[in-house]
């Protein structure tokens, strides 16, 4: 079942995408700097303007079932993961013997076959603990990891897979 | 600007310089190509998005209004990394590097000078 | 306290720097320098951002947004072009 069909926000034909209307807004207000009504309208063009144009090259929409646990997944779980997986890769970059890392290649098996889904998975293993997404099969199955210091595959896999395949999926439910 | 605000800022140009370091410590002294792939997409994109952070708080504090625009920068960094890094990653499989990771200086000198 | 703390991460900006030179003169292979001329990228926003500090300036932030931009859309187009060119051959 592809995650896009309807989504909770309505959207119309002048309106493809309204979430990505609303971050193109905030986007603009950041770059400009400011909050004045004249920036704000502008905004809301060009956050009208761009959605329209490029629809035909994004025609679903992605369907956020639980955005509360987004926020939950991306402030908590996500953040405090970035830094103390850099802790740890500064550590074995300052190792005094450096042939003692493991580095090795790990395969997961995908549960999902979501194309949104897979990437924001394997942008998330990239920013997290010592590995870095290297490739995804043709058939969408497996994801090949490269991982910097890896004492036990399986475990490493399990690992990612309950961490942060499983609340994604629930996420965006599928 | 208070003291409090200063250490902080102080504090993340710090810590986000060194974390650079960091990052290029490991592509400087790591092995192979795929090890080297883990220092910039992680240590230098966390350095670099702790100094905007720092960036933002200064003008925050010490120019006109609030600044929040090196925010940018940051969410920036944090969603190219890891594309760019699986790119690479993508073309080094492809060009087999993950076969010759066992001897990586000796393995192209001859054609790559 | 600034005083101290910008020289000091100018310091180790510039350490950072000449270890991505390093690579990218040293390769061994294509990709090492890739990776090497997009670590030096980045860590030339750092030091636009560290400069815009310690100016007062806030011009230095369109500097560093531009190369950003620019720096990850090189980093993609050589790769992918190495990956093209594998392929083809």
């Amino acid at each position: 079942m592809p995650a896009y069909q309807k989504s909770p926000i309505p959207g119309n034909r002048w309106l493809p995408h309204p979430l990505m209307t609303l971050v193109l807004v905030i986007i603009w207000l950041f770059l400009v700097n400011t909050i004045t009504f004249g920036h704000l309208l502008l905004g809301t063009l060009l956050g009208i303007a761009i959605p329209w144009f490029t629809n035909r090259f994004w025609p679903e929409r992605p369907k956020i079932a639980k955005p509360f646990l987004l926020f939950r997944f991306f402030f908590i779980t996500f953040v405090t993961d970035v830094i103390v997986a850099n802790i740890t890769v500064v550590r074995l970059f300052l190792l005094p013997d450096i042939s003692r890392l493991r580095p090795r290649f790990i395969e997961i098996p995908l549960d999902t076959q979501d194309p949104m889904v897979i990437t924001i998975l394997a942008s998330v293993i990239s920013l997290t603990p010592g590995t870095v997404s290297a490739e995804v099969s043709e058939d969408r199955q497996t994801l090949i990891v490269h991982g910097l210091d890896v004492a036990d595959e399986a475990l490493a896999a399990q690992t990612i897979k309950t961490r942060y395949e499983a609340p994604l999926k629930e996420i965006f439910s599928c | 600007m208070t003291f409090v605000i200063e250490l902080l800022v102080s504090f993340f140009l710090v810590v986000g310089a060194f974390f650079a370091m960091a990052g290029s410590i490991g592509s400087f002294r790591l092995p192979d190509f795929f090890s080297r792939l883990h220092g910039p997409t992680k240590s230098t994109t966390l350095g670099v998005g702790a100094m905007a952070i720092a960036s933002a708080i200064y003008f925050s504090f010490h120019g006109e209004g609030i600044s929040f625009h090196e925010v940018l920068i940051t969410l920036f960094l944090f969603i190219t990394a890891p594309v760019s890094a699986h790119f690479l990653a993508k073309a080094a499989l492809h060009q087999g590097l993950h076969r010759k990771a066992s001897s990586p200086e000796t393995s192209r000198k001859s054609s790559d000078p | 306290m600034l005083s101290i703390a910008i020289p000091v991460a100018f310091a180790l900006l510039t350490v950072a720097q000449l270890l991505n030179l390093y690579r990218l003169l040293k390769g061994p292979t294509l990709l090492d320098r890739i990776l090497a001329l997009d670590t030096m990228y980045i860590d030339a926003i750092a030091m636009f951002i560290l400069m815009g500090v310690y100016f007062h300036s806030a011009v230095y932030f369109e500097a560093a947004l531009i190369i950003a931009v620019m720096g990850f859309i090189g980093t993609v187009a050589t790769s992918k072009f190495l990956m093209r060119g594998d392929i083809l051959e």
